[in-house]
């Protein structure tokens, strides 16, 4: 009889299940995986060094590109830190859009972090249900900011501009007839918040459909249940956070225990998990999704009633009025010098994070007084969910890491930085 | 907010006392600096201590010191001398460039320092906590990995792109840079651009690593402008 050995197994770089650059080394013992080596890096750019070369506000867009799924997010730790380190009031209007925003952006995160996960391991139809709630969020997006995906709308001091007054609406072509064009623009009719409204009331009907395909499904519960199970113990010993850690059973999040912006006054629960296992990570995070649609539903009625100004008057760091420039050589000035050499934050350090739609995002910079940071550091959720797959793959098989990479929602743009 | 954070700085100073550095509380954030030799006895006590429970390590990050306070161009005298000063290359204004040795005797700190964010469940709190490398030629610090297991990673991070070695770490590889790769990128005197580029050679039908072609270029000087100046 030939001898048994252990064999080693490389998965990636490129594979479909690996959500975008990861190689990782498998060590088997047949099909049940004795050791998980990942090898991350392969999508690093640097970002926390380019950041320091160039002044506060260029670096708002390389953010987005971080955890590209959910850009606004990111742009609003980076923010953060820095209005922290300048002591900077943020008119509420603003703080109100952020929060909007950042709901919109979980819901887009878990809308994509659903589809893909489900399509991992077998089903299907729920990648082309979210995906298709996507792209009316996505519209949002477009709508405030000009982009789809990399938004760029959050500023030091609030956000680029205030809510559009009319939602963009589809233009006649030769593909689009009157009549689907018609169907096309019906919610497009009044200001983006109407529009928001709408897809509010719709969403929960939505997610009722990818629940009737997933919750009871018994292929979904075989594939989810009991894989990946993490203890409350280990998953604070591995720095876990996010629905990785509510999944385990501890209550923690970031807008309930350390609130920031106006989460104080908005009233949401916290979904937590009892088994800690992939099938709580999934119910943590649908619920998730419901309650971020109750948070934009309580925004929407507060920015309705009350309009005002989106940008901080401290012109020390935000850009003087349009107006103001056309008949004023000062303001004039002051426009070039903030775009071109920007401004100076005190001498300082701070730490600023969020609770970012896959665990705690944090900045932490340091500041000499200079135009740029000194030191920027990012503390991305997945890199140490990442670290962690090692343990929680291990005595599994080799289909259940793609199940585990599924539901740890790795996005490698901020794994690797 | 303040008066709890207060009271964490006040505990922390009453039951480490001397085997802190310094403890300072700036904008709702308590830090504190600890010597080499205290590192794993401290972090213990934060962990495991009952009054602070810090059971979570959020962040472990490398920072490196030189060059700290140090502009391209100088503001505080008369605008006699142009943008163009802080642009070009090679001048003697602070910023490093291609070859530059660094000066260690500017530096009135230790070069490379490791800073650590910890979290309490508990006590819903933070802390910050620095550690410097005595030794700028070869840094090495304790590793905290057998008291937090999720250092491992970030450990691996700050030794990959700043070269700080930590002892009894049990797996000290490179994590983010590619095989093969030469140097710690994130060091103030390694050039933005990088020292080597890659492209795929036809003729030798492999991926092939040559010096760079670009050089390197700075759009926006650095400058440290104090409150209430107003010269430009």
């Amino acid at each position: 009889m030939s001898e048994i050995r252990n064999y080693t197994l490389n998965f990636g770089p490129q594979h479909p299940a690996a959500h975008g650059v990861l190689r990782l080394v498998l060590e088997m013992d047949g099909e049940v995986i004795v050791r998980a080596d990942p090898h991350i890096g392969l999508l690093h750019r640097g970002t926390e060094k380019l950041a320091e070369s160039k002044p506060y506000n260029q670096s708002i867009g390389y953010m987005d590109r971080l955890d590209y799924v959910s850009t606004m997010s990111n742009e609003h730790a980076y923010v953060m830190v820095i209005e922290k380190l300048l002591e900077l009031e943020v008119p509420e209007r603003a703080q109100y859009i952020r929060v909007m925003f950042d709901e919109i952006t979980r819901i887009l995160n878990h809308l994509l972090w659903i589809g893909a996960h489900a399509l991992d391991i077998g089903a299907m139809t729920v990648f082309l249900y979210a995906f298709r709630e996507r792209e009316d969020l996505m519209d949002c997006y477009e709508a405030v900011s000009g982009a789809r995906l990399h938004a760029t709308y959050y500023r030091v001091g609030g956000v680029a501009r205030d809510l559009p007054d009319h939602m963009p609406q589809y233009e006649p072509s030769r593909w689009r007839n009157k009549k689907e064009l018609q169907r096309l623009n019906e919610n497009r009719q009044g200001s983006l918040l109407d529009f928001i409204e709408d897809f509010c009331k719709r969403f929960p009907t939505y997610l009722d459909e990818y629940e009737i395909l997933l919750t009871d499904n018994r292929i979904w519960k075989q594939r989810t249940v009991g894989i990946g199970v993490v203890t409350p113990e280990r998953a604070m010993q591995m720095g876990f956070t996010g629905p990785m850690i509510r999944g385990s059973g501890v209550e923690w999040d970031l807008r309930k225990k350390q609130p920031y912006e106006v989460y104080d006054k908005l009233d949401f629960d916290i979904p937590v998990g009892t088994n800690g296992d992939s099938y709580d990570r999934y119910l943590v995070r649908v619920e998730e999704m419901r309650q971020s649609n109750r948070i934009i539903e309580q925004c929407i009625d507060w920015l309705r009633k009350n309009p005002g100004e989106v940008l901080a008057a401290n012109h020390k760091v935000t850009p003087p009025r349009r107006e103001a420039m056309k008949g004023d050589m000062e303001s004039l000035i002051h426009h070039f010098k903030h775009f071109t050499e920007g401004y100076c934050v005190p001498e300082g350090e701070a730490y600023a994070a969020i609770e970012h739609p896959k665990g705690e995002f944090g900045v932490y910079m340091i500041s000499d007084g200079a135009n740029k940071p000194f030191r920027v550091k990012i503390r991305a959720p997945g890199f140490a969910h990442m670290s962690g797959l090692d343990e929680m793959s291990r005595g599994h098989m080799l289909a259940d890491v793609v199940a585990i990479i599924g539901t740890q929602d790795i996005v490698f743009g901020e794994v690797d930085r | 907010m303040s008066e709890r954070v207060e009271n964490l700085a006040t505990a922390l100073r009453s039951q480490f006392a001397d085997q802190l550095l310094s403890c300072e509380v700036a904008l709702d954030e308590v830090t504190i600096e600890v010597a080499r030799e205290q590192l794993l006895a401290v972090c213990e006590t934060l962990k495991d201590g009952s009054e602070f429970q810090f059971e979570q390590l959020i962040d472990l990050c490398g920072v490196d010191y030189s060059s700290y306070g140090e502009v391209e161009w100088d503001t505080s005298d008369a605008s006699s001398s142009g943008f163009s000063r802080g642009v070009e290359s090679g001048s003697a204004n602070g910023r490093l460039v291609f070859g530059d040795e660094l000066e260690a005797a500017t530096l009135d700190r230790p070069r490379f320092a490791v800073v650590i964010h910890l979290l309490s469940y508990k006590f819903n709190q933070r802390l910050r906590l620095r550690c410097s490398a005595p030794n700028d030629d070869m840094p090495l610090l304790p590793s905290v990995t057998s008291i937090w297991n999720g250092a491992d990673w970030f450990e691996r991070e700050a030794f990959d792109l700043f070269g700080i070695l930590f002892e009894g770490h049990n797996d000290l590889r490179r994590i983010l840079t590619d095989y093969g790769f030469v140097g710690h990128p994130f060091r103030k005197d390694f050039p933005l651009v990088g020292h080597v580029e890659m492209r795929y050679d036809e003729e030798k039908k492999r991926v092939i690593y040559e010096p760079v072609s670009i050089e390197p270029r700075v759009l926006v000087p650095r400058v440290i402008r104090k409150e209430g100046q107003t010269d430009v």
